[in-house]
């Protein structure tokens, strides 16, 4: 059981609001992401969740009781920190029994639990290890680990990929989310990676400055961004925004195309630009088109192979289908 | 950038430090041994000749080397204890961020700039005199008997004064290894169930150990050597004269040069024992 509500949930430091009186509510067993750009205020709210801050207004229940002012470790809550926070001066098997020896278990129950952990997470040869011997991503596991044994009701994750080189995160991420599948616990986690976000949620929370942008699941983001904030961060690459003329014709002050939704062509299309900078990543091929008298290039997804290069002629035709229209607000119209 | 050429120079360059170094510390150190195998009676004869090991058999079977062991073992231990408790929770008070946080700071520090001997002398005349002291104010006060510190409780006196004097250096140290710990760490601990006790018992106090040891050992070498707080407070009597103030006395006192030098060869094979700890720890820390 993990149903975690947030009712009006505000948090200042010293005169600074950081988090704006704020409503979300988690279901059991969803993993939800709280994405955005650092200084977000993400980090802050998933740590008054955990309770490591305290609030200053208003309520969070955690299956129903108010958890507001109930301790860290009274909240069935398990963390798993940006620098993992092992005991350095503790064996693995020590670290992950950690919160069992806490809970004052016995020594038996605390043996089983940690074997049965450290075989989900492959790390019964480690156990006797101290975390200095480990590499990043055992590091990251025996944190996850120490989560595992105290069968929380739910997981908060601090950005915990971000120390890790880029092979190894993307292999950890599948990790990750194959836990939640077998585990069906409850999961909150927190990345400024948009494509952490949508490769592993069920629902993603998009902050900004202390603002919940959106929440939805990843497609829906994709879909129908609300505002223009949320349709720039997600998406790789990042969405074109086009204002002045053509946003005109479509009765919009801004309009926003992703680079996928971009036909390119060597001899034919609405637009007509050159390229500036040519990606070629063999699956797929990134353009960056200069487009006569517009401030910004625009970004283009190709097929892989395309052989052009700096310097050539492009015409571009987009998908009318998939334009983004937005108002002087920055809001989605229509 | 380590030629033969440069390496050459650099040993040109550092020759004068080591040289003078050397001179300091072999002088001296030849120096008593020579006399240790000597009987030396400067106001009685000067020096008498060569008597191999004496001068060693005699300090040690003297009646006040046991007792001198033992007060000195008490003086060493019971500072480091009291500085050692005292300094971690100090450390960790000091930890907490506070208004005046770098003005208390110094002011805790500022002990340790004292002179010894002006500190004894501080302590002795304007806290512990049974009659215009502090204490005996206090005490008086109270109602109650002001007790005279440097004869009555001479060895438990001492031990405070030089607490005093050691308390701010382990505090320092232990501040800063205090800082260094991952706050991250505590927030796990605090998730994971345990309560502060729990948390000081199994991540402060284990992170500390290397800090801990580091404070026992440096201060061990300088405490083995304590003599000005003794000679301004008792002079060494009333049970506090410890091995130190015992080769002072056998050479000054006693006028006994080679009795004294077999006494500080003692120190010096004592002193080393213990350097030897300190170096291997501290590289061990070094390494890590």
């Amino acid at each position: 059981m993990g149903r975690i509500v947030l009712d009006r949930v505000k948090k200042n430091f010293e005169q600074v609001t950081v988090i704006p009186p704020l409503d979300l509510e988690i279901n059991d067993g969803e993993f939800v992401v709280f994405v955005g750009p650092s200084g977000c205020g993400k980090s802050t709210l998933l740590r008054l969740i955990a309770g490591l801050e305290d609030v200053t207004q208003g309520t969070i229940s955690i299956d129903g009781n108010d958890a507001t002012d109930v301790p860290p470790a009274k909240r069935g809550l398990a963390m798993v920190f940006q620098s993992y926070a092992l005991y350095p001066h503790m064996s693995v098997r020590k670290n992950i029994a950690f919160p069992l020896r806490m809970a004052k278990l016995d020594k038996a129950e605390q043996d089983k639990r940690v074997e049965q952990a450290a075989d989900v997470l492959n790390l019964t040869d480690y156990l006797d290890r101290r975390p200095g011997q480990l590499s990043g991503g055992q590091r990251q596991r025996v944190a996850i680990g120490r989560a595992i044994v105290r069968e929380p009701a739910a997981f908060l994750f601090d950005e915990p990929l971000s120390n890790l080189d880029a092979a190894l995160r993307v292999g950890m991420r599948l990790e990750i989310s194959e836990l939640h599948k077998r585990l069906e616990t409850t999961m909150i986690y927190v990345t400024h990676d948009q494509v952490e976000a949508m490769t592993m949620a069920d629902k993603i929370v998009v902050l900004h400055a202390g603002v919940i942008e959106q929440v939805g699941s990843p497609l829906e983001l994709y879909r129908s961004p609300r505002n223009k904030f949320v349709a720039g961060f997600i998406g790789s690459p990042k969405m074109n925004f086009l204002a002045g003329e053509e946003a005109g014709k479509l009765n919009a002050d801004t309009v926003g195309i992703r680079p996928e939704h971009i036909r390119a062509s060597a001899s034919e299309g609405d637009w007509v630009g050159r390229v500036g900078v040519s990606e070629h990543l063999g699956s797929d091929t990134f353009f960056h088109v200069h487009v006569e008298d517009w401030p910004q290039p625009v970004t283009v997804r190709a097929g892989g192979e395309v052989e052009m290069y700096h310097g050539d002629t492009i015409y571009l035709t987009p998908d009318p289908e998939r334009i983004h229209r937005f108002d002087a607000q920055g809001l989605r119209l229509g | 950038m380590a030629t033969q050429h440069s390496r050459s120079a650099a040993r040109v360059m550092m020759a004068p430090a080591v040289i003078l170094l050397l001179g300091w510390m072999l002088i001296p150190l030849t120096m008593t041994l020579w006399f240790s195998f000597r009987r030396f009676l400067p106001l009685r004869g000067g020096d008498l000749g060569w008597i191999g090991l004496e001068n060693y058999v005699r300090f040690v079977t003297s009646s006040s080397f046991w007792p001198a062991v033992q007060t000195t073992l008490v003086l060493v231990g019971g500072v480091l204890l009291i500085t050692v408790v005292l300094g971690v929770l100090l450390a960790m008070l000091l930890d907490q961020p506070m208004w005046g946080q770098g003005v208390v700071r110094i002011l805790i520090i500022a002990p340790f700039f004292v002179m010894p001997t002006v500190s004894a002398l501080v302590w002795k005349n304007m806290f512990m005199d049974p009659v215009n002291g502090l204490f005996a104010h206090l005490w008086q006060a109270f109602g109650a008997e002001p007790i005279v510190w440097l004869s009555d409780a001479s060895l438990f006196s001492i031990v405070l004064i030089v607490s005093w004097q050691w308390l701010p250096f382990a505090t320092l140290i232990l501040l800063t290894a205090i800082q260094s710990l991952d706050s991250e760490q505590l927030e796990a601990a605090e998730m994971d169930g345990a309560p502060p006790l729990s948390r000081f018992g199994f991540i402060i106090l284990p992170h500390l150990s290397r800090a801990i040891t580091i404070v026992i050992l440096i201060q061990t070498i300088f405490l083995l050597s304590i003599f000005a707080e003794i000679f301004v407070t008792t002079g060494g009597a009333f049970g506090t004269r410890t091995l130190t103030y015992m080769i002072f006395q056998r050479v000054l006192e006693s006028q006994n040069v080679g009795l004294g030098s077999a006494g500080g060869v003692y120190a010096i094979i004592l002193a080393n024992i213990v350097a030897i700890f300190l170096m291997r720890i501290v590289g061990r820390n070094l390494d890590a």
